[in-house]
This record gives structure tokens, C-alpha cells and sequence, in this order.
């Protein structure tokens, strides 16, 4: 396989498989939310702004992921 | 101050096992390469260098640090020329967020003398990181620059978190708050017995995998802010290609509102991490 094919495949299965978990976690997050107003619906403001923080926390590893996947493409 | 900043960030780079540093001047070849043949999606993970100042790299997320910097300073003076004991709609909107905040900070921190003395540095932290990110939103922002010689294009401004040396310098400051609040507020013998602990061996190795996770927050810090930022940048960048004019607009909207989120997470982490660094250690706290 030439260096560069190598490079272009290194790149997608980081940045796949990378959001996979993340993906996941969002997923699980806001279905719990959904669950927590739905049985408390007048407690929704707080719900929402923990779960918002939650998220950010299971994206940023997505993101991480993609970083990781534009420094295998674009540096060295 | 700055600039040592940025040197300090470089060095980490090499330290933290990423080629950034040196690889730069490649990354900008290529680009350049790119923007010759007219192909390609123009994308530079590093900070790229404007002009010297003494030697030391003026790069243009410096360039934009400073504006921020700049408008912060502006508003702030301006809020205050106009201080009155009847607030005008400005001082009521201004004071209406600060006591929001030192509020939420005096019920996490469960000190009202704590939350002042703290107040600055996460009112600092939220407002820099939350100014920096809009900013960068603003038309001629990375499309503005000067010829690199290379055929392609050197942005004059750039979004300053999407730069690791800010990110990484504000990561910095926000460790060495936390460190050092816990040794000077429980003392040095009691802080330092959160992390090594004799009392049994898992206390022990809990103590060790808290110690590493202290450092670990160093790059979580950065990389969640530099990786959100510069992700936003690239996917505007790669879905300008593919659907221009239109899918952008959406795109952008959920950038500012990511911008936003960022700036309260890095602000609320600190806090939240001080607070667990102030905690009594376990063991001694009344259940």
C-alpha cells in the first residue's frame, strides 16, 4: 500500500471509529435525560444544562479523535 | 509575557509527543502546494507566523489574542466611566451576570469569602475564552492575509483557541490555581496526603490514579478547547465545499453556540476542580 493510501485510511478509521464511543455516550446521555423529564418534568431546566454538560464532555473525545485524525493527514 | 507563553507551549508540544512544532513549516508546504494547484481544502493545524518581534514569532492567534484582550479592556473601562448608583441598562446587564455568577460559585464552593477571592480568575477565564471564540466569527477572520511566498495565503487573524499555545497557557493557569488553592488553603502535608496515603494499600493506589488524573487534566483541558474550536473551523471549511452558501449558515450558528458552551465548561471545570482540591480529604469529613 502506498504511504499516502495508508495515510487516507489511517485518517477515516480514527475519525470512525473515534466517534463511535462518543456517539454512543450522547446517545445514552440524552436518553436518560429525556427519562429524568419525563418523570419530573418541572426539574427539565436543570436536566437540560447537566445534560448539555454531559454531552460536552462525551463530544470533546469525539473531537479529540477527529484532532488526531487531521494530524495523521496533515502533518508528517 | 505572551510570547514567553507561546514558547512554553511550543516546548510542550515536543514534550507531549506531537509533532507540531517542527512539522509546521511541512504543513505549510503542502498547503501551499495545495493552494497552487487550486485543489485541496486549506487547513494549517499550527498557528502560522505573521512577523518577528526581538525574535520572538509573532503568529497571527497571538495577533488576534491581543485583540480580545483589547475589546475586553475597552468594554471594561467603558462600563466603568459610566458606573452610577442607578445602573443604566449596560451596568444592570453587566451586574445582572456577575451576580449570577458569584452566586452559583458561593453555593458550589459553600463559602461566600471563597467565591470572592475566586470570582476574578473564573469571571476571566469565562469571558476571555467566550470573547476569543466569538470573535473569531467575524468576516475577515483567516480570509484576510498576506502572501507566504509559497503562492498560498497567510491569515492575518486566526481563532486564538485554535492555537494549542493559548489553550495549553490557559490550561496552565487554571492547574496551577487549582494546585496551589489546595496547598495553601489545607496546607501542604494535609493536601499532599490526599494523593499519598499509607492508611492501606488501595487507599494507596487510589491516591496514585488521583495524582496522574491531576496531571491528565492538563491535556484535557487544552485538547477540549484547542480540538472543539479548530474542529468547528475545519468542518466550516470542509462543508463550504461541499454544500457552499447554504449548509455554512446553520453550521455557523451551532459553532457560536459551541463557542459559548466551551467558555462555560473551561470556567465551571476550574471551579469544580478547585472545589475538589479544597475538599477535606476523605476520611476526616463528617458523613
Amino acid at each position: 500500500m502506498e504511504a499516502e493510501v495508508a495515510q487516507l485510511f489511517a485518517m477515516a478509521i480514527a475519525a470512525g471509529l473515534g466517534v463511535l464511543g462518543p456517539a454512543i455516550g450522547i446517545g445514552m446521555i440524552g436518553g436518560k435525560a429525556m427519562e429524568a423529564i419525563g418523570r419530573n418534568p418541572e426539574a427539565s431546566g436543570k436536566v437540560v444544562s447537566n445534560m448539555i454538560l454531559a454531552i460536552v464532555f462525551a463530544e470533546a473525545l469525539g473531537i479529540l479523535a477527529l484532532v488526531v485524525s487531521f494530524i495523521i493527514r496533515f502533518v508528517g | 509575557m505572551t510570547g514567553v507563553l507561546a514558547q512554553a507551549g511550543s516546548f510542550l508540544h515536543v514534550a507531549l509527543g506531537l509533532p507540531v512544532a517542527h512539522a509546521a513549516t511541512e504543513t505549510a508546504e503542502h498547503a501551499g502546494e495545495a493552494a497552487s494547484h487550486g485543489s485541496g481544502i486549506h487547513v494549517v493545524l499550527k498557528a502560522e507566523e505573521v512577523f518577528s518581534l526581538f525574535g520572538f514569532p509573532v503568529t497571527n492567534s497571538l495577533i488576534m489574542t491581543a485583540i480580545t484582550t483589547a475589546v475586553l479592556l475597552a468594554f471594561a473601562f467603558a462600563v466603568r466611566r459610566k458606573l452610577a448608583l442607578i445602573p443604566g441598562k449596560l451596568q444592570a446587564g453587566v451586574e445582572m451576570l456577575f451576580e449570577g455568577v458569584i452566586g452559583y460559585m458561593a453555593e458550589t464552593l459553600e463559602s461566600e469569602r471563597l467565591a470572592r477571592k475566586f470570582f476574578p480568575l473564573i469571571m476571566t477565564i469565562f469571558l476571555f475564552v467566550l470573547v476569543a471564540n466569538e470573535l473569531a466569527f467575524l468576516p475577515g477572520v483567516g480570509s484576510v492575509g498576506i502572501d507566504n511566498g509559497h503562492g498560498g495565503l497567510t491569515p492575518l487573524l486566526r481563532a486564538p483557541a485554535a492555537d494549542l499555545n493559548m489553550t495549553l497557557a490557559l490550561a496552565i493557569i487554571s492547574f496551577l490555581v487549582i494546585e496551589i488553592s489546595g496547598v495553601v488553603i489545607l496546607g501542604f502535608f494535609k493536601y499532599a496526603g490526599k494523593y499519598i496515603n499509607f492508611s492501606s494499600p488501595i487507599n494507596f493506589a487510589v491516591g496514585l490514579i488521583e495524582l496522574v488524573s491531576n496531571i491528565g487534566r492538563l491535556i484535557s483541558f487544552s485538547f477540549r478547547l484547542f480540538g472543539n474550536v479548530f474542529a468547528g473551523e475545519v468542518m466550516l471549511v470542509v462543508v463550504g465545499f461541499f454544500v457552499a452558501y447554504l449548509l455554512p449558515v446553520p453550521m455557523m450558528a451551532f459553532e457560536v453556540f459551541v463557542g459559548f458552551i466551551q467558555a462555560v465548561v473551561f470556567a465551571m471545570l476550574t471551579l469544580f476542580f478547585i472545589k475538589l482540591s479544597i475538599m477535606e480529604p476523605h476520611g476526616q469529613e463528617a458523613h
